[in-house]
């Protein structure tokens, strides 16, 4: 198993260099000069020679590369051009959101599509398997932030003043606020990865309320990441709702389900033990690509809700010409998104030990 | 067992043979799934060719004589005579949004079609060389197209249209850039699977060209599986350029183009909820025919491709 990591982390290598080579190129393709680009109206000569020297622009391309690689691997992500922010405090502010969103709604869909898809599956033809392959359907083809705006429509006016209200924007409400826990700890003189991580934790509501014991901003915080999470969820609930009703239809037709049936197991056991077991493999597949498509809705999903995560910075950024910014951003979200495969791989070699021996 | 037996055989395979894709249509056309497919997508084609005769209004032009935002007014449920009629309302710059969702079908298939034509030929190409030349050039290539992959498309989507500045014409660009990885794919694994078959060596040994043996012989077994990933992918291109004209970085105002028409409107789905529903209504229904068809066309075509 080990020997498996580690052969899958080697492999990690190259697509590593390249994410951090499109990066880097991304923000060298903007057409015209950079400095004419990112200072505007501002740029003059002078300007744009002490621009130039303070970015460094005017060594060679490998050097280039070269000091920006070294740079990230200290933490470093460049600052930002329209406040001069570092941008790895932008990402420490804004990361959490858009991760407990994508956990929030990875757990939504993967529960409710995998238990769906039983159910369809054992109980093939009936009403509920209609109501989830119609579902699937659906699903697949909604835009997340059509049902975002929808599920702010019924659950925040519609059922206003009933029990079901949610609360449809914003992370929490007026008057809870976080409390850095670098303040909390008093730990104020951390600097680098330990600063990044302590600010990362801190930023996250929820965990930041089970560390301090603030049961209340814990509770908050997840009433408003329902309807979001609700939203970006649907899409991979539909695919896995799906995945899972057929994969668990082709292994109910295999010869061992019928022998632990004829040795007078209960149907629980069947299913639980032998069935979804064998069934699970394609499933937990299908939950880890889902995580670009969370991520992605997570992103789209920020606006409608009014959450600071990084989506919503990310367009800001865009519209603004913050390069250093989006490349900070795409840097982060596709290291989350190599290493989320990389788990799902490692955790289908221990579902299944053949895999290991390829 | 007669000779005359065994020619019947014969012949009724030979007719078999004639005409596989009329078989394959047959068995399209009973799959549930797709039928539905293929009525909402026809309809929409004749929505889109004839949207200045359907559509009542201009779909640009505001109405002087309506009130801006108004609720939908149908006079055969029940709406007073006396007012102008807009089946889905009025939107917030006064425009009937009936008129506007008609002519967004118009766009909705262009940006489907075009995307995926270049994601096409683009991937297509790529996957062929990769598959066909091998070697190093297989694996720069591939490798490239992994580190496209390792990004979750929306978002490499949206870095791309940072790079080209926002715009519909660029966001299309994107989404097909993104989408390349999958076609190049699909068509590799084709060529791979026959490219050391006895029937290509033949074709080789009778002196047919590299070209020849690649375009006649090789990639039409990458057919299928880009038929039904391409139905699939318009589907998605369709559901991304919404996504980022919402954002407001793909199509921008007058156009009226349904991801955009609900951007606009994102802010008064508490007042008026109907300029928000109509339009993310239009896509999903659109969206949904190309996954029904590409359902359909993958469970007749290649039963083998099932739970891809």
């Amino acid at each position: 198993m080990l020997q498996y990591i580690a052969r899958r982390l080697l492999m990690l290598l190259p697509v590593m260099i390249g994410i951090l080579l499109v990066t880097f190129i991304i923000v060298r393709l903007i057409p015209g000069d950079p400095c004419y680009t990112m200072l505007g109206e501002k740029a003059t000569p002078e300007k744009c020679n002490l621009f130039k020297e303070r970015y460094g622009l005017n060594d060679s391309i490998p050097v280039q590369f070269l000091r920006y690689v070294q740079n990230l691997a200290q933490g470093d992500l460049g600052e930002s051009i329209r406040d001069r922010r570092p941008i790895a405090d932008v990402v420490a502010e804004r990361l959490p959101m858009t991760i407990e969103l994508t956990i929030m709604a990875m757990i939504f869909a993967s529960v409710v599509g995998v238990l769906m898809g039983v159910m369809a599956a054992l109980k093939r033809n009936s009403f509920a398997d209609l109501f989830t392959m119609l579902v699937a359907n659906v699903g697949v083809s909604m835009p997340v932030f059509w049902l975002g705006l929808l599920l702010a429509y019924v659950f925040a006016l519609v059922l206003k003043g009933t029990p079901f209200y949610l609360p449809p924007s914003s992370r929490l409400s007026a008057g809870l606020s976080i409390v850095p826990l670098a303040d909390y700890w008093g730990i104020q003189n951390a600097t680098g990865m330990g600063k990044f991580l302590l600010d990362l934790i801190s930023n996250s509501a929820i965990l930041n309320g089970l560390l301090r014991g603030d049961m209340q901003l814990v509770l908050d915080a997840l009433r408003h990441l329902i309807l979001p999470s609700f939203a970006v969820g649907t899409i991979s609930l539909a695919v896995i709702a799906r995945m899972t009703r057929s994969s668990l239809l082709e292994v109910l037709g295999q010869d061992y389900v019928r022998t632990a049936r004829a040795k007078g197991l209960t149907q629980r056991v069947v299913i639980t033990k032998h069935a979804l077991r064998n069934a699970l493999i394609p499933i937990v597949t299908i939950i880890g690509i889902q995580t670009g498509q969370l991520l992605s809705g997570a992103v789209l999903t920020e606006t409608i809700f009014s959450l600071p995560g990084v989506g919503s910075r990310m367009v800001e950024a865009i519209l603004s010409r913050d390069y250093p910014v989006v490349q900070g951003f795409a840097v982060v979200v596709a290291l989350i998104f190599v290493f989320t495969n990389l788990i799902v791989d490692i955790s289908y070699a221990y579902l299944d030990p053949r895999i290991r021996l390829d | 067992m007669s000779d005359e037996f065994e020619a019947t055989i014969e012949a009724k395979s030979l007719l078999k043979q004639q005409n596989p894709a009329v078989e394959a249509l047959r068995r399209l056309l009973r799959h549930r799934s797709a039928q539905l497919g293929l009525f909402i997508i026809f309809v929409l084609v004749v929505l889109a060719i004839f949207a200045e005769q359907i559509a009542p209004y201009d779909p640009i032009k505001p109405i002087k004589t309506a009130k801006r935002r108004d609720v939908p007014c149908i006079h055969l449920l029940g709406c007073p005579a006396d007012q102008e009629e807009h089946i889905m309302g009025v939107d917030g710059n006064s425009r009937d949004l009936f008129s506007r969702i008609i002519y967004g079908s118009r766009l909705s298939l262009q940006i489907g079609l075009t995307t995926i034509t270049f994601a096409i030929l683009v991937g297509g190409l790529l996957g062929a060389v990769a598959g066909f030349v091998g070697g190093w050039l297989d694996d720069v290539i591939m490798r490239s197209l992994d580190v496209l992959m390792a990004f979750p498309s929306l978002l490499l989507a949206i870095a791309i249209v940072s790079i080209f500045g926002p715009g519909l014409r660029n966001a299309l660009l994107a989404i097909a850039i993104v989408q390349i990885p999958v076609y190049a794919r699909v068509v590799r694994a084709g060529v791979l699977s026959v490219r050391e078959l006895d029937y290509v060596t033949a074709s080789r040994s009778m002196g047919a060209s590299e070209l020849r043996v690649l375009f006649t012989r090789v990639l039409p077994n990458a057919l299928t599986p880009l038929i039904v990933q391409g139905t699939l992918g318009i589907a998605t291109a369709i559901l991304s350029a919404a996504a980022l004209s919402f954002l407001g970085l793909g199509a921008e105002f007058p156009t009226p183009e349904w991801g955009l028409m609900l951007g606009e409107e994102r802010n008064s789905v508490f007042n008026a909820p109907h300029l928000v529903f109509f339009p993310g209504f239009a896509i999903m229904l659109t969206v949904l025919s190309f996954n029904l068809l590409g359902d359909g066309l993958r469970d007749t075509l290649d039963p083998r491709l099932r739970g891809l």
